[in-house]
């Protein structure tokens, strides 16, 4: 489904027209899309008057920003330095065997796209792993499986 | 809200406020810190709400109940305090709800099985639990127990208070002059003495007239560190009045706020409170009729750990790729926009209210002498008491730990401490060392000796590690040093920008030899290379992030060559953590033939009948811990 092209001039007119609001531009519109079309890309730089090869840099440059379509849910494990402790490792390693994705891709049905980040400052809880807004504290495969299957 | 156009209408609103509250009124703070909304505390606020709103309570003064930021007692969440009594409550679910509402807020009675107990104590109010008692909270003590969303909150709390004091008694050098003789130095890692940097900077601007800009430095990127999150949830208006004051001394118009990402309710609060902050004249035009205008803008972080470094976070609010540039020029000389720029991180700013209300000389009598006042670090890791805790400058890492953090749970060994996260060292618990050969230390500084050592700025930098933000991992035998060491270089190989060439490609070398190491491979003379490149490292990078990059190998390798020996010489994990290096195992005594691991095992590599027992094997075994995860009578063993 094609966003339609009103939507992406709402967020465009919310910024003056200065390279500054880059970053803000494209975080908002990977916020409501999920990711930055090539199109979107272009529609921004238009904008805000730098030009592609500027804006490319910098969505390639910053991990908030995907170019590819994101999964329905994502699945974020904490690599944080506790849960490197506690076995997160091990935890993404069990997550791309079971979703058959390696990290920062997205399964074919568009419906799960698997993440690591950089601590969530939820440490008493590690490892920890965020499906979608919820974390799943002392996770481990089996509870995650569990949870996987409810979404 | 009626904008205040004079400091003694701040007061009187303040008063006001003070005298319309009842001092009797129960008050139910439910902490959602980052920790306790993990485990459900946003359901445990809404029980209470429902439960007080929906019921006509039997009490002549209807309880409040406050969603306030992190009460630090990370490992105990979801926790509550009730007020007036300071009560504390811990693990508290939804289901508890109903009892403490019939038991505690119309009976006046505790409910025992609540409390916080240990080695058979049960500690009634939060002021005698060992985690709290032994803390001084200055920059915490509003955090907890203000809601961050209601600014009258805040000012009956005393928020402000030292801004409008600012503008009235002192002039702007005054202020300069009172931040410098306090002696503060950047909490975020650095330690840079900060009323000398706001006197350079207004310096430079006197010399070449212009803007001046203001930023606060919210890009908390080292892992298990979130002191800066909890001061931006939990109490936004201590970082907005650090900076106006800092703005007014500075001659400041305009402020920047770069907050992390992946930190959506410090951004949320920070926008309300800024938003309230103008309604009542504390931001914007004619800052309470002082005839001084400064304003804030919140600037979300994109993702890139290099940003927490100066020069990178003005590229980024440029709108550029954020790589740094070599300094000097400093931000103080030519930063956002080519003119002088002062970053301070966010306790930095957090820290300036409290110095402008209770004077230069109080606050340098806080603390260490040369690292006065307060830090806050989040205590991680293999560590009883989980949390976020604020104590003196200059206490012993003993006491931190072990009285503060509870020590060890379980069986282990207290081994290490792992500070400043990426940038910093790993600091053994037998440290006797004396330093007599590193970078920076002051000769006044006593060599440290075992758990005494101090936790301040320059003894911190004699280890090899540094102070940082505040993260504090603490290593217990089960941790290998070799692997922590390797996870932090890959860590930092991923958010090198690639810049310049040292780190670049210097973070991939040490990365291949650590990579070596642990799977048994390398001689020692490699122990030796991999040392003399990390020192190129430290010599030859462009900015901090290369800088202190072999900070956590240095150290390990200072403090630990023994462990790394191990790995090369024996092919040995001591700690049993390389997988490379060990071998699951089933225990024939222990295991009772559920089938379970053989069920789960990815490789199919267990074998064993119903009942009968399970063996793993070791060929096809891939080392995954699968099989330890779901047996249920701990059978499988590392080796």
């Amino acid at each position: 489904m094609k966003p339609a092209r009103q939507d992406i001039e709402i967020i465009l007119e919310q910024y003056p027209r200065h390279p500054q609001h880059l970053i803000n531009l494209l975080q908002d519109v990977q916020a409501e899309y999920s990711y930055i079309s090539a199109e979107h890309l272009t529609l921004i730089c238009d904008h805000v008057g730098v030009p592609v090869t500027q804006a490319w840099s910098v969505a390639t440059f910053y991990k908030s920003f995907s170019l590819e379509p994101r999964g329905e849910h994502e699945i974020k494990v904490c690599l944080g330095t506790t849960c490197h402790l506690k076995g997160g490792q091990r935890l993404v390693e069990a997550c791309e065997r079971n979703l058959g994705v390696a990290r920062g891709q997205t399964t074919d049905d568009l419906k799960f796209t698997l993440d690591t980040v950089k601590c969530v400052g939820a440490c008493a809880l590690a490892p920890v792993v965020m499906v979608d807004e919820d974390y799943l504290g002392e996770a481990n495969m089996v509870i995650l499986k569990k949870r996987l299957e409810q979404v | 809200m009626q904008r205040l156009t004079n400091t003694a209408e701040l007061k009187v609103l303040r008063d006001n406020l003070l005298q319309a509250q009842d001092p009797h009124r129960p008050i139910v703070r439910v902490c959602r810190g980052p920790g306790c909304l993990a485990v459900g505390a946003d359901k445990v606020s809404q029980a209470f709400q429902s439960a007080i709103q929906s019921q006509n309570l039997e009490v002549k003064v209807q309880p409040l109940v406050k969603d306030t930021g992190c009460h630090g007692f990370c490992s105990q969440g979801p926790l509550v305090n009730l007020a007036p009594a300071n009560l504390c409550y811990v693990r508290v679910k939804p289901e508890d709800v109903e009892e403490i509402v019939q038991t505690t807020l119309v009976k006046g009675a505790v409910v025992e099985r609540l409390l916080y107990s240990d080695n058979g104590t049960r500690y009634k109010s939060a002021a005698d639990i060992p985690f709290y008692r032994m803390q001084q909270k200055i920059i915490l003590q509003n955090i907890g127990v203000i809601d961050p969303l209601d600014i009258h909150d805040a000012i009956m709390a005393g928020a402000y208070h030292s801004l409008a004091k600012a503008l009235i008694e002192m002039s702007p050098d005054d202020v300069i002059r009172t931040v410098e003789i306090s002696g503060l130095r950047g909490r975020g890692g650095g330690g840079f003495p900060t009323g000398y940097k706001w006197k350079r900077t207004v310096e430079n601007a006197r010399e070449n007239p212009g803007p001046v800009y203001i930023i606060a430095n919210g890009e908390e990127g080292d892992p298990g560190a979130f002191m800066d999150r909890a001061i931006m949830e939990g109490d936004p208006h201590a970082v907005i009045e650090g900076m106006a004051i800092g703005a007014y001394a500075m001659g400041v118009n305009q402020g920047f706020l770069y907050v992390r990402h992946e930190y959506p309710i410090a951004i949320r609060h920070l926008a309300a409170a800024i938003a309230q902050a103008r309604a009542l004249g504390l931001l914007g035009k004619n800052i309470l009729g002082a005839g001084f205008d400064f304003d804030l803008q919140i600037n979300r972080g994109a993702g890139a750990y290099v940003c927490g470094e100066e020069t990178a976070i003005i590229a980024s609010l440029e709108g550029r790729v954020g790589e740094p540039v070599t300094r000097p020029p400093y931000p103080s000389q030519q930063g956002l926009w080519g003119r002088p720029t002062v970053i301070n991180n966010v306790e930095t700013w957090a820290n300036v209210p409290h110095i402008i209300d209770h004077g230069a000389q109080w606050y340098a009598d806080l603390g260490a002498p040369r690292s006065t006042g307060t830090k806050i670090f989040s205590l991680v890791g293999k560590v009883k008491n989980t949390g976020l805790v604020e104590v003196p400058m200059g206490i012993s890492l003993g006491a931190l730990v072990e009285e503060i953090g509870g020590g060890v749970p379980g069986q282990g060994r207290f081994k290490a401490v792992q500070t400043g996260g990426p940038s910093g060292g790993i600091i053994p618990y037998e440290l006797k060392e004396e330093f007599t050969d590193y970078h920076f230390h002051p000769p006044d500084v006593k060599p440290a000796d075992k758990m005494e050592l101090s936790v301040d700025f320059d003894s911190m930098a004699q280890t090899g590690s540094i102070m940082g933000g505040g993260g504090m991992i603490v290593m217990d035998d089960h941790d290998c040093v070799v692997d922590l060491a390797r996870y932090f270089l890959r860590f930092l190989e991923e958010e090198s920008c690639g810049k310049c060439l040292p780190c670049r490609l210097g973070l991939k070398g040490m990365l291949e030899f650590l990579n070596n190491f642990s799977q048994g491979k390398g001689a020692p003379a490699d122990i030796d290379a991999l040392e003399s490149l990390g020192k190129a490292l430290v010599d030859g990078s462009l900015c901090g992030l290369g800088r202190t990059a072999p900070n956590p190998v240095l150290t390990s390798i200072r403090y630990f060559r023994d462990e790394y020996l191990a790995h090369i010489v024996d092919h040995h994990c001591p700690a049993g953590v390389c997988r490379d290096l060990i071998t699951y195992r089933i225990d024939p005594e222990i295991c009772n033939g559920c089938t379970l691991c053989a069920q789960t095992c990815p490789q199919v590599c267990i074998t064993g009948a119903n009942q009968q027992l399970h063996t793993i094997d070791q060929d096809a075994c891939i080392r995954c811990g699968a099989c330890m995860d779901v047996c249920p009578v701990d059978a499988v063993v590392v080796d």
